[in-house]
Parts: C-alpha cells; structure tokens; sequence
C-alpha cells in the first residue's frame, strides 16, 4: 500500500482531479457556509460576517428545540422499526440458495431505480383518506362486520356503525412510513453483508451443544451480526433526521422536521445566517453520531481480537 | 403571488414538462437580429404559440426556462443574475427586488403598447409610474370549495380561521405570510399591518385552528380539493378555476371580509445580457392579440384592456377571474414588510409549526 510513494506521479494524476473536486464542491461551500453562520442580514441580499454568535443561541429557542425533538424521536423510531424490519429480510437473503441471492438483493433495490419524488407522490396515493390504504381497510372492516352479523351480533356494532377512514397523512404515522419506506433498503444491505460473512459453524456449535433457536439468536447470531446492525443504524437514522421531502409532502405542513425549517430560511425567510447555523448544527449532530458508532465498532473489533 | 402550478396536474405537467425542454429556434436566416431572450417565467403561464410567434415576428430567439415559487425566483437571482433577461415575479417580491436594487427601470419609449394598459394599472403602491415594471397578469386569493358539501357558500374567512364547522376538512396555503394576512382580514385589519399585537393575534388564532386544518398546502390545495381529502381550501382563484374545469362540483368564492390581491409583472434584473431583446418581449407581450390569445389560454385576469375587448364574455364575464366590484374593493394587495417583520413572521411560523 506504499506504492504510491514509489510512483508519486501517476498518484499525483489519479488524486488532483477528485481533491479538487471535493475543496471545490464540497469544503468551499462548507467554508461559505461556516462563515454565513456567524453573520447577520445588514441587507435583503447582502450578509455580513460579524462573528456573533446569536445564530447559534436561536437554536436553543423553544420552538427550536422542540422542532428538533420531533425530528429525532420520529427517526429513533423509525430506525428502530426498519431494524426490526430488516432483520428478517436480511436473513432470508443470507440463508437463500445462491442462484436466488441476486434476485431476492435485486428485489430490494429496484425502488432505488425510481425517483424519490415519484415515490413518495404514490405514498400519497396510497395513505390518503381515499388512498388504497383505507380502500384495504375499509374491505377488511366490512369483512369483520359481515362476519359478525352472521354471527348474530350485528346489532351490536361491534366495529363502529360505519368505516372511518384511518388518518395518516398530516400524521407523525405517515411521516414514519414514509421514512421506514424510503430507507428501508439501505437497514436491509448492511445487516445482509454482516450476516452473509458470519462463520455457520458458531451457530451449529451452538445448536449441537443443545442452546435452544432464540438462544443462539440472541446469544450467537445477533452478537456477532452486531456490526452490521450499528452500521444500518447510523445510515439509516442520519438521513431521516435531515430528511425533507418526505415530511413536507406526507406530513402535509402538520408535521415539520428541522430540514423542514433550514429550507425556510433559505426561502420564505430570507434568513441564510441562521440557516447555515441550523443546518451546521445538524452536520455536528450528525459527526457526533458517526464518532460514536466508530468508537463502538472500535470497541467491538478489540473485544474480538481479544476473545480469539 | 401566483404560484406553482407544475405539481399534479397531469394535462399541465405534461404541458410544463415539454415547454422546459423546450428552446425555441429559427433558420439560420432570421437570426440576423437581437439575439436571444432568456425568459424565466410561472409553469404554464404564457400562451401555447406566444414564444414561437415572438421569434417569428422578431428573428430574436427565445431561451424560455421555469420557476415554481417567488422564493426560488429570489434565490436564484439574489447573488447575482445568472444570466435572465425577462423575469415575472409578483408584486410584494418586486418590492424586495427593487429595494435590493435587483431590476432594471425600464425604457417607456420603447414600450408603445402600454397604451393598451387598463390605466388603473398604470401607479401601483409597489411600482409608482411603473418605473421597472409591467403588469402581466392578476388575481386573488379566496376560498375553493366543494358545493355538495358545504352548507351554501363559505364566504368568511371564519369557517377556514375560527369554527369549528368543517373541522377536518379544511386546507390553508402553505406559506407564513398570506396564511397571517387572510387571518388579519378576518380580524379587520389590514393585510399590511404588522404590528406586533396583530401577529401575536393571527399566532393565536391560527394555533387554536390548528388541530382543525388537514393540511397547510405548499402547491396543492386544489388537488386536495380534488381528491376530496378536504371540502375547502384557502387558494390562488387559478388554481381552482383549474380544478373547475376538471370537476363541476367545485367552485370559488372571496370572502366577505376580503381576499389578497396579486398581481405578477414583467421585469428584467440588472445584469440581463439583453435588455433590448427583453423590451421588445415585453412590447410584444403588451399587443392587444397576442396578449388575448394569452390571457385565453393561461385563463387568468389581463390587465390588458386592448385585449379584453377582444375577448368573448365567457372569459370577461367569469366571477372566479374577475370577481365583482364590491368584492375587490375589500381586497387589498401585499406591500413587502421588510426583513424584521419577515423574520417575526417566520418565527411565529415556525411556533405553529412546532405546536402540537
């Protein structure tokens, strides 16, 4: 891995275009940003960087604070259900003869091949109060309520005298599902991987030395598939707390998220300072998170080395 | 304000979608002459041949290209003009433009067709003398509504703001600063008094509303009407005269207390690589057929009275265009408050926001 001292040049060729790239595209802007964060609108269009710091203390202000409390319980949540979700699919793939395994990893990336925006417009579709949703629950209601005038309890109107429709957009529930949707994939590719490089023979040790299924889930598989978990943690959780759309469109203005208020300010309220604030402050929340689950797998990697 | 109208429309979008990818040439021949215009205007919002018949008749081409809300109108041009020649924000953003010395006055010499003008058009608060700017189209802010639905006509302010009447049935725009105004004129204030009282008023009001509203609409409050997920929505009268068109059931109505009165206009921005091409636009624009054969299709209210005479009753005679005297005289057009007032509006915004 020296080599590129040895041939300093033909390094030198392949690492400028895309280090400029990145100062020009990436670190520039950033810098910009940065330096919008400490200044205050002296015009409609014109900012001036005067070093203050009261970007950062509007953050703390209660509507602030509470927006961002939003955005992380509804994606600690939603995290945490797309682990739950994925988990499974992740071994069924891992465990799927091999001709299958491309097909069923296929499966699981093709919405990636639609746009985001299409996406969740047909989200719309489906969880409107008319949507195909409240058409299946509304079908299912009027199964339930027929089975029970056969019954002879029609009388008592056991589910309610007529279907109401089921409430989720301008919910924090059809914000969920959108995200749990939209990021879905990105939970089920780690674990897979995770699962996919595990040693078989630990779990059939396990299972000859007579531990039960659950426990050699709980004691074997999920310890050692742990990596992969926090992994799918973090790259799920990070993009659903900046997410944008998905709130704007599903939450329908009821259920903002921080993004919802950094797009704002770079709009309607002409506020760039205070939105490079907020917007650099998410980006330290998200460095802090990525910090943690680089210790944690640090932590994991040692304990392994450790153990054998 | 005018806004976006590229969201679901299909018939539309697929209109809008064409006419992005669009730039319009000519031979080689009748290039000789003025070059290319680059015009930056609303989806939808120009009549279907205007542009070819522009470069027809000019042998200047046109580079036509589209924005979906003032915001991004603003924010595009804000750090410098990109390189635009004709630009179609609304009135209380030309404000902004102007006071940011964004837009360049205009040669009224060579803008002969302005006698066409309805002269009530001619010194408006946000342009006295129309020094950088011409009016292009206009029109309100109201209520769309569902017939079969609701109890008569829904002509207050109230039944979106304060009653609890059509609770669960109800979608406001999505943008702070007519969302707050419609609530000051429910109040009887005006539109343009932000004192601090009156914000504070229209945040409680609007709070209390809140677990009443289905949905604060950034572009689709039609569409929500249209889908029946709400029975009346705070809209653009073009939005929901569209909506008519695909379902009878809906109709239009401004409030008794009054509605916002928008109006979008022509203007090119400092910086704009030709301005004489971009007179000769607006020249064009300002012809009384062309500007029938506009306001025709785009089905908004002209302020073109050349062209209106040209047009039949079925357009001149439209309640949802060009609502009644007595309606418009309780209407009141948005002045640009200023970036503080912005901000507190903003803020209070975000508080509704946050609610709940």
């Amino acid at each position: 891995m020296e080599s590129y001292r040895r041939n300093f040049r033909a390094f030198l060729a392949f690492f400028t275009p895309s280090f400029a790239w990145l100062v020009l595209f990436f670190f520039v802007p950033l810098a910009i940003i940065w330096l919008y964060s400490f200044g205050e609108n002296e015009t409609i269009t014109k900012i001036r960087v005067t070093w203050t710091l009261d970007n950062y203390r509007r953050l703390l202000e209660p509507e602030i604070v509470s927006l961002f409390w939003r955005s992380v319980w509804l994606s600690v949540l939603s995290t945490a259900i797309c682990i739950v979700i994925a988990y499974p699919i992740a071994m069924v793939i891992a465990t799927a003869k091999p001709k299958w395994k491309p097909w069923l990893l296929l499966v699981i990336i093709l919405p990636f091949w639609t746009n985001l925006l299409i996406r969740t417009y047909a989200l719309l579709n489906i969880l409107g109060t008319r949507g195909r949703l409240n058409d299946l629950l509304h079908w299912l209601w009027s199964m339930g309520d027929g089975a029970l005038a056969a019954l002879g309890l029609g009388d008592l109107q056991l589910l309610g005298e007529r279907f109401v429709p089921v409430k989720f957009l301008g919910e924090p529930a059809g914000v969920m599902i959108g995200l749990i949707y939209v990021y879905l994939p990105f939970a089920v590719l780690p674990i897979y991987a995770s699962l996919e490089r595990l040693d078989r023979s630990y779990l059939e040790a396990s299972l000859d030395l007579g531990a039960s299924q659950w426990r050699t889930f709980r004691q074997i598989l999920l310890p050692l598939s742990s990596g992969g978990i926090n992994t799918a943690m973090v790259i799920t959780f990070i993009p659903m707390l900046g997410s944008f759309l998905i709130p704007d469109l599903l939450g329908r203005g009821q259920v903002d998220m921080i993004a919802n208020v950094i797009e704002r300010q770079f709009k309607s309220g002409n506020d760039w300072p205070f939105g490079s604030a907020l917007s650099l402050f998410l980006l330290y929340v998200t460095f802090i998170l990525l910090a943690l689950q680089s210790f944690a797998a640090m932590r994991q990697r040692r304990r392994e080395e450790a153990r054998g | 304000m005018r806004k976006n109208r590229l969201s679901i429309n299909r018939r539309r979008l697929l209109q809008g979608a064409a006419a992005a990818g669009l730039v319009f040439t000519t031979p080689k021949g009748a290039r000789a002459k003025g070059g290319t215009v680059n015009f930056y205007n609303w989806d939808t919002y120009i009549g279907e041949t205007t542009l070819e018949d522009f470069t027809k008749a000019t042998g200047i081409e046109v580079n036509y290209d589209l924005f979906a809300s003032n915001d991004e109108l603003f924010a595009k041009l804000r750090n410098g003009n990109p390189g635009y020649d004709l630009i179609v924000p609304s009135n209380d953003y030309v404000e902004r433009m102007i006071e940011a010395d964004m837009l360049m006055p205009l040669d009224h010499a060579r803008l002969p067709n302005m006698k066409n003008l309805d002269p009530a058009f001619l010194d408006p608060a946000h342009d006295p003398g129309r020094r950088y700017t011409i009016p292009y189209f206009w029109g309100t802010v109201g209520i769309g509504y569902r017939k079969s639905a609701v109890d008569g006509v829904p002509d207050s302010w109230a039944y979106l703001y304060s009653s609890d009447k059509y609770a669960g049935r109800i979608a406001l725009l999505g943008e702070a600063g007519t969302v707050f105004q419609m609530a000051l004129k429910l109040m009887g204030k005006s539109i343009n008094d932000w004192s601090d009282e009156n914000i504070a008023a229209a945040e409680k009001m609007i709070l209390a509303q809140k677990e009443r509203i289905t949905a604060f609409a950034p572009d689709n409050g039609q569409d929500l009407l249209l889908a029946g997920e709400v029975d009346l929505a705070q809209e653009w009268n073009g939005d929901i005269q569209q909506a008519m068109d695909e379902d009878d059931d809906i109709s239009y109505v401004v409030p008794k207390e009054g509605g916002l009165l928008w109006e979008d206009d022509l203007a090119i921005p400092k910086g704009a690589p030709n301005p004489d091409g971009a007179h000769e636009m607006i020249n064009f624009l300002l012809d009384a057929e062309v500007a029938a054969a506009n306001a025709d299709y785009v089905y908004y209210a002209t302020p073109n009275k050349a062209a209106r005479a040209l047009l039949g009753p079925e357009y001149n005679e439209n309640p949802v265009i060009f609502p009644s005297e007595d309606v418009l005289r309780k209407c009141e057009v948005s002045l640009y408050p200023g970036q503080e007032v912005m901000s507190k509006i903003d803020a209070a915004w975000t508080r509704i926001k946050a609610a709940g």
